[in-house]
């Protein structure tokens, strides 16, 4: 099992860009000097390492396209041997069903994030449909009577 | 900043936009974070402590399914510290750790019968659905208090 000290976090940096290659977000990590584990993997990277730097990374990874870069938090480390495919011998591990489902979806999240921050506050989308109130039924009857 | 409990727990669209505009997501693979490196459990909820059914008995009769009250020792905390919660109705994938429906169901009780702001809303079956689903769940998190973090 692999050690890892308590303060350690890890993270799944999973990149939906057009502009950005996982390779590119692991060369910017590299080029910095955190001192932070890397694993690209074919959806983006998972970085582990102290909280505080792995925090800075995904911050800074996040800046290549914000919008079309997401985080989330991981239990298990980058490599462990309880998850790692290398050592579980193939199969896509735990987890990877789910991702791979909401990967699909983040092309359409990534441009609702463009269009928000194109438009500014948020607004009522045009297509909202609400339930129709008793009292507009009452009224939308009365008139129909008072032909 | 609030601690918002999202389901499903272990979703990266939801915690990627909880902490996009400026919250806590309170997620499942944090307290999985705590066992497998403190504790050194192989795979929880399926590997537990001995003290984990205690916690789940906070939330589950002893008559219950023992993956349930394992499954809940590791969400209970969560809920217990939501101060906010945004639930995702009919997810695409729903199996292995998170797929037990009784205490997806158990789950979302809980989050429901506390006093806090919940966002209920359907996962985009398309991707005309998505912005929607987006700007929803920005008016709500726009909504919640933004305390400073103690």
């Amino acid at each position: 099992m692999t050690d890892v000290k308590q303060e350690e976090i890890t993270k799944v940096i999973v990149i939906s860009s057009d502009k950005v290659l996982p390779v590119d977000a692991a060369m910017k990590i590299y080029e910095s000097e955190f001192p932070v584990t890397v694993k690209e993997t074919c959806f983006g990277l998972i970085v582990t390492g102290p909280t505080e730097d792995v925090l800075m990374v995904t911050e800074e990874i996040r800046k290549l396209d914000k919008n079309h870069i997401f985080v989330k938090d991981r239990g298990f480390p980058a490599g462990d041997e309880r998850r790692c495919r290398a050592s579980r011998g193939g199969g896509p591990r735990p987890g990877f069903h789910f991702l791979r489902e909401e990967v699909r979806m983040l092309p359409a999240i990534g441009d609702a994030l463009d269009e928000l921050e194109a438009k500014g506050p948020v607004k009522e989308s045009p297509t909202k449909k609400d339930k129709l109130k008793v009292s507009e039924l009452e009224r939308i009857i009365e008139a129909e009577l008072a032909r | 900043m609030a601690k918002v409990f999202i389901y499903p727990v272990n979703s990266l669209i939801l915690a990627d936009l909880v902490e996009r505009f400026g919250h806590k997501p309170l997620a499942v693979m944090n307290q999985v974070r705590e066992k497998v490196t403190n504790i050194s459990l192989d795979s929880p909820p399926v590997n537990i402590t001995p003290e984990d059914p205690k916690v789940g008995l906070r939330y589950a009769a002893v008559e219950v399914p023992a993956g349930v009250r394992g499954r809940m020792s590791l969400i209970g905390p969560l809920i217990e510290d939501a101060e906010a919660a945004i639930i995702v109705e009919a997810p695409p994938v729903n199996f292995g750790c998170v797929g037990c429906n009784r205490t997806n169901e158990l789950m979302r009780y809980l989050v429901r019968s506390k006093d806090i702001p919940i966002l209920e809303l359907r996962y985009p079956d398309s991707e005309e659905n998505a912005p929607e689903f987006v700007y929803k769940i920005k008016a709500f998190l726009e909504s919640l208090p933004r305390e400073e973090e103690k």
